[in-house]
């Protein structure tokens, strides 16, 4: 069982307070942390488990700049066996098309049974990659997989829903399958870890690597494009409950009895 | 003529609810282009649902066809790639949804069409569009244009537009033949698997106490459970939570999970992505309790605390267990 796995390393923004860079079309990412993708750590977790289960060998994928090895290596350290990096300046400002169409022209070069992806990255959302991905290829796929079942030359996965609610489909391989969080507990990586695998090396492509022209890439391959970005706009609001904690506590007190019944 | 088609989502014999919004804003943007509104419906005896959509369209696109008693990415493909090339819609919407999510990227590349997903805004200047999405789980809001040509397609957020009342359409009939033969499916439908029944509903719950990823730690649930025991309130979460198997998916308030009305909802450690808020929005008052003033939540909020939950919850708890005990 080859399995590719297509991961992206992104600033780590749930927790951070997030300001508008000087470009006006991204956010200034000085200061934050970047780890791989929360989708992408369940991928990849998913896929060195068949591994492990059925052989074979996990290849791991990213598009970016030097800063991505650290992402490739931690899948290396989980136990992927070998990680390529798909880089070029003229892939800037490609959108999820683009980014789907270098993934593709990578993998025609690699042996693969099973593709997995994130279901969508935590900064652009875009929940796009691994479907068109598969168009590309010709393959079957699902998206938002949270569980699945690999059985001879077929998968069966079950799909999240609205609700709680989950559809099964058995799929022919080879196939792409979009990964949905929570499908699994990803490996905690230490340090000693990712020092084992510090040296392995890490191949770098780029356009001529990968039968691409620079029309078809970056922003003039693109659909779409981004504009500007800029702060949601701030409803209403709460009232904010302020003073010393124990002034907050009585406050809450009387809200719960006022509008929650308590006795 | 112009047309925009909206693409009505079903499961089970039920409308969703994004259909109608992408209808009225269909409806909206249709106005300002120039064109006419067609939703297309695809399935098995779905009569009774296109009778429903008639008012809210000039036309209803009609294809029924055994095949498409359940949804399947592989037939709708199929049938909407004949569909868009015979009409040539300016413009297609899909919901952004666990269905339009599986589908609509690879139609969209299968006929070469620009394609923005999960979008929150659209607004038309003649033929061209302007779009707003969200980034960084809604940190922050993008515009984005298209750089090619139309037709275009769009997917739509769940509830990101509002249904506005109109007066009726005509909504007259196309039955569109199905291109659909026996063929066989490289992806085979094989059933519906229900959410699992836990020993708890929190959908009953007058009041609920909710964490998120604030939490940090398995270990840190007992203090808020002891909380939520005080004030006769039941213990429920965000989806950082249960991904994290802290607690079981029953527990799980958003569009994946439960979507629940308690008298009051406290968010603690939640930091309110569309998803949560979708499941919670129907609460008659919410309480947030978070330590970024800039979180999404407190503007699903009535009332805000900006605070350590570690350090304001233990107050709360001793303060209720103090007044409650007198």
């Amino acid at each position: 069982m080859n399995i590719v796995v297509c991961i992206k390393r992104v600033p780590e923004t749930a927790d951070a307070d997030v300001s508008i860079g000087k470009s006006g079309k991204d956010i200034d990412k000085s200061g934050l942390a970047f780890d791989l993708n929360e989708w992408d750590g369940y991928a990849i977790e998913e896929a060195i488990l068949l591994k492990e289960k059925l052989g074979g060998t996990v290849t791991v994928l990213s598009i970016g700049g030097e800063d991505s090895n650290e992402s490739l290596r931690k899948c290396l350290a989980m136990g992927a066996d070998d990680a390529i990096r798909l880089t070029d300046p003229a892939f800037d400002g490609s959108d999820g098309f683009v980014t789907a169409k270098i993934l593709s022209e990578a993998i025609r070069k690699i042996p693969y049974d099973l593709i997995l992806a994130g279901t969508q990255a935590e900064d652009d959302g875009y929940g796009q990659v691994g479907v068109v991905l598969a168009e590309l290829l010709g393959i079957p796929h699902a998206a938002l997989v949270n569980r699945l079942e690999v059985q001879d030359k077929k998968v069966k996965v079950h799909r999240e829903l609205e609700g709680g609610l989950e559809e099964v489909y058995e799929i022919d391989l080879p196939a792409v399958l979009t990964i949905q969080t929570g499908i699994n507990e990803p490996r905690y990586v230490s340090i000693m870890g990712i020092r084992k695998v510090a040296k392995k090396e890490i191949k770098a492509l780029g356009t001529s690597d990968l039968n691409l022209k620079a029309e078809e890439v970056g922003l003039s391959g693109s659909d779409t494009q981004l504009e500007k970005i800029f702060l949601p706009p701030v409803g209403e609001g709460a009232e904010m409950l302020e003073g010393k904690p124990e002034e907050i506590a009585s406050k809450v007190f009387d809200i719960l009895k006022d509008k929650g019944g308590l006795a | 003529m112009k047309e925009i088609i909206v693409l009505a989502e079903h499961r089970r014999g039920e409308l969703r609810d994004v259909t109608w919004e992408m209808l009225s804003k269909g409806r909206q943007l249709a106005e300002s282009m120039g064109a006419e509104i067609g939703v297309a419906l695809l399935g098995k005896g779905v009569g009774q649902i296109a009778e429903a959509l008639k008012p809210k369209a000039h036309r209803v696109l009609l294809i029924e066809d055994d095949r498409l008693e359940n949804y399947n990415s592989e037939t709708y493909e199929k049938v909407l790639t004949q569909l868009i090339t015979e009409r040539k819609p300016l413009l297609t919407l899909i919901g952004h949804t666990a269905m339009g999510m599986d589908f609509a990227p690879g139609l969209a590349a299968h006929l070469k069409m620009p394609l923005a997903t999960d979008c929150i805004g659209m607004d038309a200047a003649g033929e061209a569009l302007s779009l707003t999405r969200q980034l960084y789980g809604g940190k922050v809001n993008a515009t984005v244009s298209f750089l090619k040509k139309g037709p275009y397609m769009v997917t739509v957020r769940s509830g990101a537009f509002p249904v506005i009342e109109k007066e009726a359409l005509p909504g007259e009939w196309v039955k569109i033949p199905s291109p659909l033969t026996d063929e066989g499916l490289a992806k085979r439908f094989l059933q519906y698997v229900e959410a699992a029944v836990g020993e708890v509903d929190i959908t009953q719950a007058d009041i609920l106490v909710s964490i998120g990823r604030g939490i940090k730690e398995a270990e840190n649930i007992p203090m808020i459970k002891e909380f939520a025991d005080a004030i006769g309130g039941t213990l429920s979460c965000s989806r950082p939570v249960v991904d994290k198997k802290w607690l079981p998916k029953d527990r799980q308030v958003g569009t994946s999970g439960k979507t629940v009305k308690p008298k009051v909802y406290i968010a603690i450690g939640i930091s309110g992505a569309f998803q949560h808020i979708a499941g919670m929005k129907g609460a008659g008052t919410v309480i947030a309790i978070n330590k970024d003033p800039k979180a999404p939540i407190f503007s699903a909020a009535q009332y805000g605390i900006v605070a350590d939950l570690f350090k304001i919850v233990p107050v709360l708890k001793d303060k209720v267990k103090g007044l409650r005990g007198k």
